[in-house]
């Protein structure tokens, strides 16, 4: 056990599974370099530095630094996953997904349906998320509602370097294609991590404080801000059951609906812009299923339905934070 | 000028920063007696009843129920009935909390020690006296005695260990008999310079001292055993087997509850950290093992307890039943403990505590 950042679990996972199967390989922009590598490599290690020092290890046949092309490259990592191996494939931004998703959605998705279940697709695609980092609307998007409506991909997003570990080490097991969410803002959270390697199993959220008065269920980075404000409420005798989904295809629907079920009130907090979100299927999921259950109308908060402001006080007013949070929790309480 | 006793809010393992009153059991002006339970405190991990540190009128409490305190704070104050109010007012004016006198016990943070080339985690803390040792059950790990080892270490070293297998330390567990344990345990001893010592064993951690006892009748000056399967010839092992078996929340939770007479003392932080544990590569195939030696030996009767053992079981215990009591031998003393569960040592600290304290003091 030692304390590591979001970025050093996700390394230590890479140089852990790559050590452990040489079908492991990983694929993207910039990714080798870094960690004492000779001559300018040694400034790469991807964009965000996740990928360093791999390529010291595994060296170049298992670290590919790939042209500026998604199309080429997941496109490729997509056909060996069929091949025998267990590609991890980087795409830099989430916001890039549109020059491959052809690859993403209608190939790697679909490939074990259309054979009939004769090959598996054991790919990994790494991505990275949210706003928050004065990147702009082309590099700061939350878009994994677009995947999660998608069968056959799976779909994670870790809110903590515990999680990530333990979530990418089952990604990278996974049989079947997955997409990897890290917040680029949790990059340098730290906390206590186990050095042994370990699986966090797809489908079973993650309860992160109890509460007896409103449900609340945070995505990803949302997870902290959820938390705040739910110490924030507790100081005004307000319980709230904040609950972590973890993966988002398979979603634990079964946990939120219990929770519901007890606390009859529920708060979802989504980074991502409101209009068929995650937050909405989640809502239209408990409305279906526990409606009986509910004493209030459900509430969302997520970003405004527009693209992510460049201007500094723009952006930190379009991500949710904790006032938001509880301003939503006090709604719910007063409606019901 | 009388002695004013201040009931302060414990340190219950190395995380606790703070307590939440849930209920107090004693009214103000109650007459209580030292080791009476005063209230109930819940923390992040479980909560547990707080007992009175001193004889006396329960003269003024200072918290109420959901109030949350830092450790050390001030709950109440214990004194004569004859105690001017002014003198309790300018004790509780005058009260501060004594961070630098909670340390020297309850910071106190494990390491890792080298032990027959298996590196074990321990948690030492106390000087002095004749060295206690606690030994965790199947599953456990030492922070299940953290209700117990700070107030052992008042008066002696304590040291409490992670087997193998279990929490932080090797995975290896060799044979996975608890004899193969017991040597373990044996080359921990040696590797602290511990010669003799007193053994407190929950469950299995009571097998492995029983089965050093045994082996190395000269090291250890008594047995403690608590909630201890393996007494009599039928080992239960549906509780091992359902532990193997849940991997998931819900599935983990009823299972942990059998540990409890109450099962709502397990807290969503308390599965959490089993699962934690569960997930670690190497931990099923270690657990599997020690279960696999444990269903060979079921049936075995195991070597007769030494003179100096005691026994601690609580009569609701579902996991090791107290009717295995059955077949010990009636010169050992027993001591039932009514309505707690398996997990006698959290669920019932401060007996259990005065029970290890009064055995290994010989009073």
């Amino acid at each position: 056990m030692s304390i590591k950042s979001y970025r050093q679990a996700i390394n230590e996972t890479l140089f852990e599974e790559m050590r452990r199967d040489e079908r492991v390989v990983i694929m993207g922009e910039d990714i080798a370099g870094g960690a004492g590598c000779a001559g300018e490599d040694d400034a790469w290690g991807g964009p965000l530095g996740v990928t360093a020092g791999l390529v010291g290890e595994f060296g170049r046949g298992r670290v590919l630094d790939t042209p500026l092309s998604e199309a080429g490259f997941i496109g490729a990592a997509a056909g060996a996953a069929i091949s025998g191996m267990r590609p991890i494939a980087e795409l830099m931004f989430v916001d890039f997904f549109g020059v491959c998703f052809d690859a993403i959605y209608n190939q790697a998705a679909k490939f074990r349906y259309m054979f009939g279940g004769g090959v598996s697709c054991p790919l990994v695609i790494r991505t990275t998320i949210g706003a928050g980092m004065r990147t702009a609307a082309q590099h700061s998007q939350s878009l994994y509602s677009l995947f999660t409506h998608v069968p056959g991909l799976k779909c994670v997003a870790p809110s903590s370097p515990y999680e990530a570990k333990g979530l990418l080490a089952q990604a990278i097991a996974d049989d079947d294609p997955v997409i990897f969410f890290e917040h680029k803002l949790m990059y340098d959270m730290t906390e206590e991590v186990p050095d042994e390697r370990y699986l966090i199993p797809f489908g079973e959220a993650n309860i992160m404080r109890d509460g007896e008065h409103v449900t609340i269920v945070a995505i990803s980075r949302m997870v902290h801000v959820a938390l705040e404000a739910a110490e924030a409420l507790a100081g005004e005798g307000v319980e709230c059951e904040v609950i972590d989904p973890r993966s988002l295809s398979p979603l634990d629907a079964d946990t939120i609906i219990e929770s519901v079920e007890a606390t009859g009130r529920l708060v979802i907090v989504d980074e991502d812009t409101p209009r068929c979100s995650l937050a909405a299927d989640i809502a239209a999921t408990v409305a279906d299923e526990a409606f009986t259950a509910l004493t209030a109308p459900i509430k969302r908060v997520n970003a405004p339905h527009c693209p992510v402001p460049f201007t500094g006080a723009l952006e930190d007013l379009y991500i949710p934070n904790a006032a938001k949070v509880a301003a939503a929790v006090r709604a719910v309480m007063e409606a019901g | 000028m009388t002695t004013i006793t201040a009931l302060k809010m414990p340190k219950w393992g190395m995380a606790m920063t703070e307590g939440k009153i849930v209920d107090w059991l004693a009214e103000d002006g109650a007459q209580i007696e030292a080791g009476d339970e005063i209230l109930e405190v819940e923390t992040e991990k479980i909560t547990n009843v707080l007992e009175a540190p001193a004889s006396g009128v329960l003269r003024r409490r200072l918290a109420d129920d959901g109030d949350v305190r830092p450790i050390g704070a001030l709950l109440a104050v214990i004194c004569d009935p004859q105690t001017p109010d002014e003198e309790i007012d300018r004790f509780v004016d005058q009260f501060t909390i004594e961070e630098e006198a909670e340390q020297d016990v309850s910071e106190a943070e494990p390491e890792f020690v080298e032990a027959g080339g298996k590196r074990l985690r321990v948690l030492r803390m106390g000087d002095g006296g004749e060295p206690v040792v606690l030994v965790h059950g199947f599953g456990g790990d030492l922070k299940n005695w953290l209700f117990n080892q700070p107030a052992l270490a008042e008066g002696r070293q304590t040291v409490a260990l992670d087997l193998p297998g279990h929490g932080e330390s090797v995975k290896d567990v060799g044979a996975g008999t608890p004899d193969a344990l017991a040597g373990d345990l044996l080359a921990l001893l040696d590797a602290l310079d511990l010669a003799r010592v007193h053994v407190v064993g929950h469950s299995l951690g009571g097998m492995i001292g029983h089965a050093l006892a045994h082996t190395a009748p000269d090291r250890v000056a008594s047995l403690t055993l608590i909630g201890s399967r393996g007494l009599g010839t039928r080992v239960d092992l549906c509780y091992i087997d359902s532990f193997l078996a849940a991997n998931r929340r819900k599935e983990m939770k009823p299972v942990l509850a059998r540990l409890f007479a109450d099962s709502g003392l397990v807290s969503r932080d308390m599965i959490n950290e089993v699962l934690k544990f569960k997930r670690l590569d190497g931990v099923s195939a270690a657990l599997e093992k020690l279960a696999a030696a444990l269903r060979d030996e079921a049936g075995t009767p195991p070597p007769a307890l030494p003179a100096m053992t005691q026994i601690i079981w609580g009569t609701d215990d579902q996991v090791a039943p107290i009717s295995q009591l059955a077949g010990v031998d009636p010169a050992i003393t027993v001591h039932r403990l009514d309505g707690v569960g398996h997990m006698a040592h959290m669920e019932a600290a401060g007996a259990v505590n005065r029970l290890i304290e009064g055995f290994v003091t010989g009073e």
